[in-house]
């Protein structure tokens, strides 16, 4: 078992996803895996990778679906990565203290010479968010790029996960959900940003934002009104042009 | 719990090295063509990520792009030159060297110039180089030259161009900051991926409002803000009924119609005449419109005339006209066009196009923003401000690639222009080097006498025909270049049809050809129409000698696609990282609306392979061929750096090269300037591109604004300061159609008359498509189109070790009721029919589908033994073409004849046409049918590993 520091951190560092301009194209995923292929848990290990059966470790996956059926469905793309949880699960579930989070930020790390490999975590954790590496033996999972956002080797711009960074929807927000005025805690209070099940307890710092309430051009006169109610052809036309020149 | 470990920072580097040196480049995994950071450790690519400073990107780069890393590294990449020595398709080659691969190269193709030009065709597919692989081909003197436009989206290229000078994606874009109402057609990631995921961004945080017309419910159609699922090839009816309603309510911008449109220009009315149809003009050649104030026709260029949009009028000859909005509103007010009628076909419901016909008057004009900038238009009328109708609209493929789609995309191009919102503020906007006038781009080169054995082509390949005597036919009507461009099949084939050389010069219709010469272009899989069919041409033989039906083909590719192995030489190709490139303004250019841009590749590793750029090998054959522009004198060549050299150094005309930035010796041009020797250097230390933001008067109304197109001339960007009027009535058209009545000098074989008369009605109409008109519709009951996946382009994305694990195999999307009814659930087997072909794939069933549609993802499928792929992998065994099922012919017409499958206007490749069947199957060996013998393997490819541990550079 491993305990958690102590709550709340002073800072929250976590990711605000925005469900409504989320188009579901990969960019956040493929980016996350590039950077971190060569980053804190090098490599991201492709087993197959051009075989019958590819599959590597990804810190961020994109589920694409489509819910319901007839007139309800919907497409609902859902990235998801790990949620950097208060009461995260998978750190007190691990028995070598491998699996800890960090007292200054709230972001919860493998540390990988701890690692044993025993998969405690990945069962613990409700989300699915844990991303064993067979060949390694090891567990690796989202840093929220900690080797970017304090990496004084890039310009301070740059200091934000690869996901958010790319995003080319401007649809991942990343900072301080501990601090009520950070700009990610107010876009979660305007747009009724929520937790991930939030019945499994584990206080989860992400937060998603709910698509948005469909713009309905509400404002147009329906249907529009004929322009030559007696049925003269074109009689609107002249009338027109006469305003139009008059302006 | 005191002896627990615990959490708490522990020490880690926080500030790992992010590589030891950064380099900008351009992308090329799809044509956005983002400006990206290659960072590099010793050598490695360590992450490349998106350019914060790039005009197109603005530091975002998708997930295409963030796997250029695999792309770079893929054990699929070409090693070296190679000589088939099995038979072709097999896969068997022997390795040879560059200079023995120049030889043959050279043999070959000097063989045929010094012969018959002709016979060589030479057809570039994924090419960002067109500005030179069009210009060696016309020194070559082969009329038979284009890229893949044709079988992309000429359609929407060519409608634009001759309705308002431009064109969506690479000419024009929604006014993302401003705009209130963005109507989409059919887009689904092409074109372009990033800047309209960006704008869709804003959109949705301004609450403007988003409706995206496409059968399926996909990606950006998700995030929509109304879905509107139409049947496929309708979007015409749907667009022509708001276009009736606007026009019974009057809701259309009358003030602009007379000033920037020929809606007031009068048509003459005189049937069975050689000028009905035509524009009324003067003495001079001026288009006339009828003058309000004098109640007399007056040219349309004079400053205070007032023109009429309605009434027959009587010209001074005594002949009758009527102006051009006349004749719109007519056609668009008849019932066939009101929303009750069309709903049924299109789809979508009666109420909703009425409602969205509203909302886009309310957008237009209730809307309306106003910009406090003055502005002088062409006939020198000053402007206090600038008003902006904030609707926009942009279509793609789902539009193009229709054998309708170039009257839809004009109807669409309508739609816009009556609501008076073309680079108007909150419109669609121009970007430059557009607008530029359909009247004043080249016309296309290649008539009788035009191609003579070791001279140029006299003129460009590729060109916006004005009228019939354009067209590139002999004297019988018979078509000149082997794709049967620019003639009466395809009259306005702006793009060329890249889809038909194969089969045309297989069957030697209009005449067999010696060399197909093609690069990057996946013709032997998903670039073809009837693929197996494709590849059955390829290995074709002569009956009486013996060699084969189309005799030599050499091919450059960077990695082993599926056409590599039915090359007889295979030129290979560098990584979009390690060579030069310029994406130029005489090219595709990559401006935005409020400036204009080009760019450069560069090399930011070493190839560590024996391969080199395409392009420097195209300028080496050019010098041993002996072109003109490629040699200098005593023959020897006139770029011997390659393609960088050309790039700094060629001059298209004097002081216009392939780049605009850092031009005049010391670099201070722009636009025009003589070459500077620097100029490459400068292109690296800006980012690898360059950009002119254009000045705020000079950013609206651009097609009559006279500033800019004063500055337009004075940068290059067009010949003269010409107003673009809208062509709202298309004379171009009428022209072809009067032929096809037997006026003028060129007239359409008695054959094709009928056809001619159909399709080129000079206002937008809406017919069926062919191929679906062809169909029996009582037995193919369903459309089927296929869509590319927003983290895929193509073949050569599907190969991506990254990628492939997003998208690795494929289903046909059914929508709910036809798989009720066929008894269907997720993952059953059917076999898909055409009337040309079928295959057996399996389902998925869907809700966001229209109903009667079926789908599929793009190229998902590869053949056994490309791409050094395992040939168990499931993008072989369980993915699957579309392709095998659209016939590049339409039926047999009466008489034996068969058509392309394409538009009748463009030659546009009509992949969307496609109807089919779909029957329950058994899964017997659970295998995609048809399933293709495999290919064998290059011996110097890579070796393909078990696990990767790709780690950027860093060390374990």
């Amino acid at each position: 078992m491993t305990s958690l520091p102590a709550q709340p951190t002073p800072k929250r560092l976590g990711l605000v996803i925005d469900l409504d301009t989320c188009v579901g194209c990969h960019a956040c995923a493929v980016n996350c895996k590039e950077w971190n292929a060569g980053g804190y848990h090098a490599p991201l290990t492709d087993f197959d990778p051009y075989g019958a059966a590819p599959d590597g470790v990804w810190f961020n996956r994109i589920h694409s679906y489509e819910a319901g059926t007839g007139a309800d469905a919907r497409v609902v793309n859902f990235p998801k990565s790990c949620l950097h949880c208060d009461n995260a699960p998978c750190v007190t579930v691990c028995p070598t203290g491998a699996s800890y989070k960090r007292g200054s930020d709230g972001i919860v790390l493998v540390e990988e010479d701890k690692c044993i490999g025993c998969k405690l975590c990945s069962w613990a954790c409700p989300y699915g968010a844990r991303e064993f590496d067979t060949d390694a033996g090891v567990m690796k999972k989202c840093t929220l790029c900690i080797d970017r956002i304090y990496n004084e080797n890039l310009e301070e711009v740059d200091r934000v996960p690869a996901c958010v960074a790319t995003c080319p929807a401007s649809a991942r927000h990343f900072g301080d959900l501990g601090d009520p005025n950070s700009s990610v805690s107010r876009l979660v209070a305007d747009r009724g940003g929520y937790d991930l099940m939030p019945e499994m307890e584990c206080a989860p710092t992400n937060k998603y934002l709910p698509v948005r309430e469909k713009t309905t051009g509400a404002g147009a006169t329906l249907p529009l009104e004929d322009a030559s109610p007696e049925g003269g052809f074109l009689g609107w036309v002249d009338r027109l042009l006469s305003d139009a020149s008059a302006a | 719990m005191s002896t627990s470990p615990v959490s708490g920072d522990r020490p880690i580097d926080l500030s790992p090295s992010p590589g030891d040196r950064v380099e900008t480049t351009t992308c090329y995994m799809c044509a956005c063509r983002c400006g990206i950071k290659v960072h590099l450790t010793d050598g490695t690519i360590r992450y490349i990520e998106g350019n914060r400073d790039h005009p197109v990107n603005k530091g975002v780069l998708c997930a295409k792009g963030s796997a250029g890393i695999m792309q770079h590294n893929s054990p699929a990449r070409l090693t070296k030159p190679l000589r088939r020595v099995g038979e072709r398709g097999a896969g068997e080659f022997r390795e040879i060297e560059w200079s023995e691969a120049l030889d043959i190269a050279t043999a070959w193709l000097a063989r045929v110039r010094a012969t018959d030009p002709k016979r060589l065709a030479f057809f570039t597919g994924r090419d960002q180089s067109q500005a030179l692989t069009s210009w060696w081909s016309q020194q070559f003197g082969t009329p038979n030259y284009a890229a893949h436009g044709g079988f992309c989206s000429v359609n929407m290229a060519a409608a634009g161009i001759y309705t308002f000078g431009s064109a969506f994606w690479e000419f024009s874009e929604p006014d993302w900051e401003r705009t209130e109402y963005l109507l989409m057609f059919g887009v689904a990631e092409d074109h372009d991926s990033n800047p309209i995921k960006m704008g869709l961004s804003h959109l949705k945080e301004r609450g403007a409002k988003f409706v995206s017309v496409n059968p399926i419910r996909t990606g950006y159609s998700a995030v929509a803000d109304e879905w509107l699922g139409i049947t496929p090839g309708t979007d015409g009816l749907f667009v022509m009924a708001l276009i009736h309603e606007l026009l019974r309510a009057g809701k259309v911008d009358a003030g602009y119609l007379v000033r920037y449109t020929n809606a007031p220009y009068l048509v003459i009315d005189a049937a069975g005449e050689a000028d009905d149809g035509l524009f009324a003009r003067d003495e001079e050649g001026r288009e006339l419109v009828w003058d309000r104030k004098s109640n007399a026709p007056r040219p349309f260029i004079d400053p205070d005339v007032e023109p009429a949009l309605r009434g027959e009028v009587e010209l001074p000859d005594g002949r009758k006209a009527r102006p051009v909005f006349h004749l719109l509103a007519e056609r668009y007010l008849h019932l066939d066009y009101s929303p009750a009628v069309v709903a049924y076909q299109t789809g979508i419901a009666e109420d909703v196009i009425k409602r969205i016909a509203a909302e886009l008057a309310e957008a237009a004009f209730e809307q309306e923003l106003v910009i406090d900038q003055p502005w002088t238009d062409w006939r020198g009328v000053r402007h206090e401000t600038m008003i902006g109708r904030p609707v926009s609209m942009h279509g793609m493929r789902g539009i193009s690639a229709h054998s309708n789609g170039f009257q839809t995309c004009r109807a669409i191009h309508l739609l816009q222009i009556l609501l008076g919102s073309i680079d108007a503020p909150g419109g669609l906007r121009y970007k430059p080097p557009y607008p530029k006038g359909f009247d004043s781009l080249p016309r296309p080169t290649g008539r009788p006498g035009d191609v003579n054995p070791n001279l140029p082509l006299p003129g460009p390949h590729l060109g916006f025909p004005q009228g019939p005597e354009d067209l590139l036919v002999d004297e019988d009507g018979t078509a000149m270049r082997i794709d049967k461009a620019f003639s009466w099949e395809a009259p306005m084939s702006a793009h060329g049809l890249m889809h038909m050389v194969i089969g045309n010069a297989w069957r030697g219709d209009p005449y067999p050809i010696e060399v197909l010469f093609m690069y990057m272009a996946n013709m032997a899989w998903n670039s073809s129409m009837n693929t197996s069919r494709t590849l059955e041409m390829l290995t074709d033989k002569d009956e009486a000698g013996g060699g084969y039906k189309i005799p030599y083909i050499i091919y450059s590719d960077a990695y082993y696609s599926e056409t590599v192995a039915y090359a007889d030489l295979v030129l290979p190709d560098t990584t979009y990282l390690e060579r030069w490139d310029c994406i130029s303004l005489l090219d595709r250019p990559i401006s935005d609306a409020d400036g204009a841009s080009d760019a450069i590749r560069h090399p930011v590793i070493e190839p560590d392979r024996d391969v080199r750029p395409f392009q420097d090998v195209l300028i080496d054959l050019g010098a041993r061929l002996g072109l003109l522009g490629f040699i200098k004198e005593m023959g020897r060549p006139a770029y011997p750096g390659g393609y960088s050299d050309y790039i700094a150094n060629h001059e298209r005309q004097p002081g216009v090269g392939p780049l605009a930035g850092w031009r005049g010796e010391d670099g201070s041009e722009t636009g025009k300037g003589a070459p500077n020797p620097g100029q490459l250097d400068r292109y690296i230390e800006n980012g690898s591109f360059w950009r002119e933001e254009l000045a705020d008067e000079h950013k609206f109304f651009r097609n009559v604004n006279h500033g800019y197109l004063a500055y337009a001339r004075e940068k290059g960007f067009v010949k003269t300061t010409d107003p673009v009027i809208s062509q709202l009535y298309s004379e171009p058209l009428q022209k072809f159609r009067l032929a096809a009545r037997g006026h003028g000098d060129n007239v359409p074989p008695e054959s094709e008359r009928n056809r001619i008369e159909t399709y080129f009605d000079p206002l937008p109409f809406w017919y069926q498509p062919l191929d679906e008109a062809a169909a029996d519709t009582e037995t193919y009951t369903l459309h089927a189109v296929t869509q590319r996946p927003m983290a895929m382009y193509h073949s050569w994305g599907t190969q991506n070790a990254w990628l492939r694990q997003i998208h690795g195999s494929n289903r046909l999307y059914v929508p709910e009721p036809v798989a009720k009814q066929a008894g269907l659930e997720d993952d059953d087997w059917v076999w898909a029919e055409s009337r040309s072909g079928r295959i057996k794939v399996q389902v998925k069933v869907m809700a966001g589908v229209n109903a009667r549609t079926v789908w599929a993802w793009n190229a998902i499928g590869k053949r056994a033994g490309a791409w050094n792929i395992d040939p168990a992998a499931a993008d072989i065994t369980q993915g699957f073409l579309l392709n095998h099922l659209i016939d590049e012919l339409l039926p047999e017409q009466d008489g034996g004849r068969r058509y392309t499958n394409s538009d009748p206007i463009t030659g546009q490749a009509a992949w969307y046409d496609l109807k089919i069947r779909i029957e329950k199957a058994e899964a017997e060996d659970g295998r995609t049918m048809p399933q293709f013998d495999e290919v064998s393997k290059p011996a110097g490819l890579g070796i393909r590993p078990d696990i990767l541990r790709y780690a950027g550079g860093r060390r374990p």
